[in-house]
């Protein structure tokens, strides 16, 4: 009853496929490399020359222009300043995700976040080194109550959180412009100027990044990103939330308080959005914005945390993929390749992703014939 | 019904209902059907016995067109046979009796029947009054008692299988295959259906019941096939091999039907229930003013049909659902509104009807779920919040060893790629790891086969003789028979009565099931 290693002899293609869909990691990779080959047709298709699309995604990888063989370390800021909120809002669903909830909300928990970052920068007293951080701290508390509250209504009332986080984006978004619009001295699509001291420093990342917008933001996506490991790999919360997520009947016969977990859940899902709406807006504004419209990290972080398998390391190597291709958009279009097909990759990866689920009916189809034959073999009286 | 018949040699092929021969069926790495042969006399009841895995049910699918066969050949009444789907099989005369029944609820039995093959009048409308004429014919003609115009969702379990046996009927079957027939009956309708499976043969009709009761096959059939692993062991006169023999041929080897049981040493009352009315999920009270007492060192057996109200009373014992009214004492401390987790510290194992819903985290590793119970105290939690995960997969590797809990790879193995048998040793050794002072065990043998079976008994009766008190819902009277000290029969929510286990009648327990309340010392007669 070994695992599902059922390839027999040199079989490679079955190997291989064994390897791809044994591994979620694996899986993902190969769906990746799946889409960049299906955009790169794509290009071919549309008479352009698809080297451009790489040479633009080297580029802002490595900040290395191989056309003029300029480096220029800002284009790595920039793809890192985009990434971060990605992998913000993708903690956000995989973390909610990871407990048998469906996140839709991140995105007016981004918003809360946001504003509620904007109004501490605007209306707190500015004290060097601690009102930044009081501003993102504000935003991801803000956004954990928000989030937390439909956890909450879930757990308390049977709430569909799908339904509730969706009506919560609109209101999170309305009641933002209203209330930031009520600030003094603020027109139609911004507030006055924050002060310096609620602007996330860029300290030596200035200098290395050679003045791109990347902060010091980066240091606490990547402490979320350790905190998200480590509540849900390593902590008892961690393993409630977990052993509801996958089998709430379960968790409720061990004692488990599912009703809790759900609101713990939501809520520190919340905080990791709501941090994302913050850094966004401490780190790459100097005044709080009246929002015309979604920034849409939100939605993007559904298709972060797919790809990501909700899991720490993989939510991080994925919002860095899909930041990758948000920033390499102007630079392609430079190199004549049309920026949508970033957008076409972007879909083409989520949807290949989706097939998942059919992968693995054939993998658990696969062990369940494995385990029969052995156990057929064990004590089968072959003569 | 045992004559003596003619050796199978010497009968002509026209005698033989079906033939199979040789047949073969693989599956993607397991082979379901080698080389099996199986030849069923026309107006016989033939019995195929095998354990869980067995191959019975591929061999019958291959039979009514479901699978194809890899080799062999199919043979009806002395004729070369294509069977190539369901409507050949059909065609045929051959009808099958599915275990989970293909009925819909809300129709009457009739159109239920008359489904996909509706008399029609002159005008082409549905000529329900034909069909009804015509099935109540059938079912008179079969002792089948049927109404046809009743709806489905308002008759018995009973009821229903005979439904499906018109539709069968109904289509002109003359060969019925049973597919593990008795699993949903009464005690009461298992007798009533074992007296229509011999009216049917009577009526001309070829019987092939599949099952692993020997008692059924004793009852009831002229000859048996054993199929084991895939593969047939031999096909048997019933009326000259007795259960005992039956039972080797089908596990390969000796049995002990017997649970080895000392005599009881009765303790205090360990679990007390008094009046209590629990409400079932759809609204109405699923458990009627019941009380109960358990002591240590018994085993106390509820036996039911299922639905009586087993599952309520089992939730509100161990805190998943809550009590309308009454209470529930454990060691004399009201519990009735104890949070689950308070439920276990004191020492209450649950080991639960569905181990798949309840039991265990499928997707989780088996250390984990093995520390389901206790991930929230020492030596697991390491500190407030953290685990260690280490000590959580040393308690594994001992249980799994205690236990004698199979595994592709220790601890870390997912519950989900584990055996039916295993899964349940596993969740045996986590509630009796909490090392509870009241085990409350459902249907704990649902599914496994005959040595998983033997091992989870023996561990139940370990625990009793350790001086704990057990309680045991079984829809298996036999199991509830082999190892109780004392039988509570439930019926509609309500305990009927209680009877010591030694040396009671089964027909007592089963007019109890059925509702009627016995005393303890009251014998029915039993037909031999």
């Amino acid at each position: 009853m070994s695992e599902v290693s059922t390839a027999k002899g040199p079989r490679g293609g079955k190997a291989l496929l064994d390897a791809f869909i044994g591994s979620n990691g694996a899986l993902s990779v190969f769906v990746v490399l799946l889409g960049f080959a299906c955009g790169t047709l794509i290009i071919m298709a549309v008479g352009r020359n698809p080297d451009g699309m790489y040479l633009a995604l080297l580029q802002t990888l490595t900040g290395y222009n191989a056309t003029s063989h300029v480096w220029n370390s800002r284009y790595v800021g920039e793809w890192l300043t985009a990434s971060m909120p990605l992998i913000l809002s993708g903690m956000s669903m995989g973390f909610a995700a990871r407990t048998g909830l469906f996140n839709i909300g991140a995105e007016g928990q981004y918003i809360v976040g946001l504003t509620a970052a904007q109004f501490v920068a605007l209306f707190f007293p500015p004290l060097v080194g601690l009102h930044w951080i009081l501003a993102v701290a504000a935003g991801g508390l803000a956004a954990a109550f928000w989030g937390g509250f439909v956890g909450w209504l879930r757990a308390k009332y049977a709430v569909s959180e799908v339904v509730a986080t969706i009506m919560l984006n609109y209101i999170a978004f309305f009641l933002s412009r209203y209330l930031t619009r009520l600030i003094p001295d603020a027109n139609t699509y911004r507030t006055p100027s924050f002060p310096e001291t609620a602007l996330i420093p860029r300290g030596f990342l200035d200098e290395l990044t050679n003045h791109s917008r990347l902060s010091v933001g980066i240091f606490v996506v990547l402490a979320c990103v350790f905190i998200y490991w480590l509540v849900l790999e390593r902590t008892k919360l961690g393993f409630e939330l977990r052993a509801t997520g996958l089998n709430r009947n379960a968790a409720l016969y061990a004692g488990i308080s599912v009703t809790r977990s759900f609101t713990t859940s939501m809520a520190i899902a919340g905080a990791f959005a709501g941090i994302a709406g913050a850094i966004v807006a401490l780190g790459s504004f100097s005044y709080g914005r009246v929002l015309g419209g979604y920034d849409n990290y939100g939605f993007n972080g559904i298709a972060v945390a797919l790809v990501g398998n909700s899991r720490a390391g993989g939510t991080l190597v994925s919002g860095l993929l899909f930041g990758m291709l948000a920033s390499a958009q102007p630079l392609m279009q430079s190199r004549q390749i049309p920026k949508e097909i970033t957008w076409i990759i972007s879909g083409l990866v989520v949807v290949f992703v989706s097939l998942r689920a059919g992968f693995r009916l054939l993998v658990e189809w696969r062990a369940k014939v494995a385990a029969a034959r052995g156990q057929a073999s064990t004590g089968g009286d072959d003569a | 019904m045992t004559d003596s018949f003619p050796s199978a040699a010497s009968v002509p092929a026209r005698e033989w209902a079906v033939e199979m021969i040789g047949i073969r069926k693989v599956f993607p790495g397991i082979v379901a059907n080698d080389n099996v042969t199986l030849r069923v006399k026309e107006r016989e009841i033939h019995a195929i016995l095998g354990e869980n895995g067995a191959g019975k049910s591929t061999l019958m699918s291959v039979l009514f067109g479901l699978y194809s066969p890899d080799a062999g050949s199919i043979r009806v009444h002395g004729k070369e046979v294509r069977i190539r789907d369901p409507n050949d099989a059909t065609a045929r005369g051959i009808g099958m009796v599915h275990q989970h029944f293909k009925l819909v609820r809300p129709y009457t039995v009739s159109e239920n029947i008359i489904l996909g093959k509706e008399p029609r009048n002159f005008l082409g409308e549905v000529d329900f009054r034909a069909a009804d004429r015509r099935i109540a014919e059938l079912s008179d003609r079969y002792g089948l008692a049927v109404d046809p115009r009743a709806r489905v969702e308002s008759i018995s379990v009973g009821m229903q299988q005979r439904a499906e046996i018109l539709k069968i009927l109904y289509r002109n079957a003359d060969i019925l295959i049973f597919d593990e027939p008795t699993a949903v009956l009464t005690p009461q309708e298992v007798d009533e259906l074992m007296t229509i499976l011999v009216r049917l043969r009577d009526e001309g009709k070829t019987v092939i019941l599949i099952t692993h009761k020997l008692r059924e096959i004793k009852a009831v059939a002229e000859r048996c096939t054993v199929l084991r692993r895939g593969r047939l062991v031999e096909t048997v006169d019933v009326a000259s091999t007795d259960e005992s023999r039956l039972a080797e041929m089908m596990v390969g080897r000796a049995v002990d039907f017997n649970v080895a049981k000392k005599e009881g040493s009765f303790g205090d009352v360990v679990l007390s229930i008094r009046d209590i009315d629990v409400r079932a999920s759809r609204g109405h009270l699923g458990v009627r003013r019941l009380s109960l007492d358990v002591r240590a060192g018994e085993i106390l057996g509820i036996a039911g049909v299922d639905g009586n109200g087993q599952t309520e009373l089992i939730e509100a014992i161990t805190g998943l659902r809550p009590v309308e009214k009454g209470s529930i004492f454990m060691d004399g401390r009201d519990i009735t509104r104890a949070s689950i987790r308070s439920r276990a510290r004191a020492g209450m194992g649950h080991v639960p009807e569905d181990r798949h819903r309840h039991g265990l985290v499928l997707d989780f590793r088996l250390d984990e779920n093995l520390a389901l119970r206790t991930f929230d105290r020492p030596p697991i939690l390491r500190s407030r919040f953290f685990l260690d995960f280490k000590a959580m997969a040393e308690r594994a590797r001992a249980l799994i060893a205690e236990y004698d809990i199979r595994s592709g790879s220790g601890p870390a193995t997912k519950a989900k790629s584990m055996s039916g048998g295993n899964q349940q040793k596993a969740i045996i050794a986590r509630e009796i790891d909490l090392s509870p002072r009241l085990l409350v065990v459902a249907q704990p043998t649902r599914g496994l086969d005959v040595g998983a079976i033997e091992n989870i008994h023996r561990r139940i009766v370990a625990e009793r003789d350790k001086g704990r008190a057990i309680l045991l819902v079984s829809f298996e009277l036999d199991e509830v028979l082999a190892l109780c000290d004392r039988i509570a029969a439930i019926s509609k929510g309500e305990i009927v009565g209680i009877v010591e286990a030694r040396g009671v009648d089964e027909r007592v327990i089963g007019a109890m099931m059925a509702g009627r309340s016995q005393t303890a010392g009251e014998t029915a007669e039993r037909p031999s």
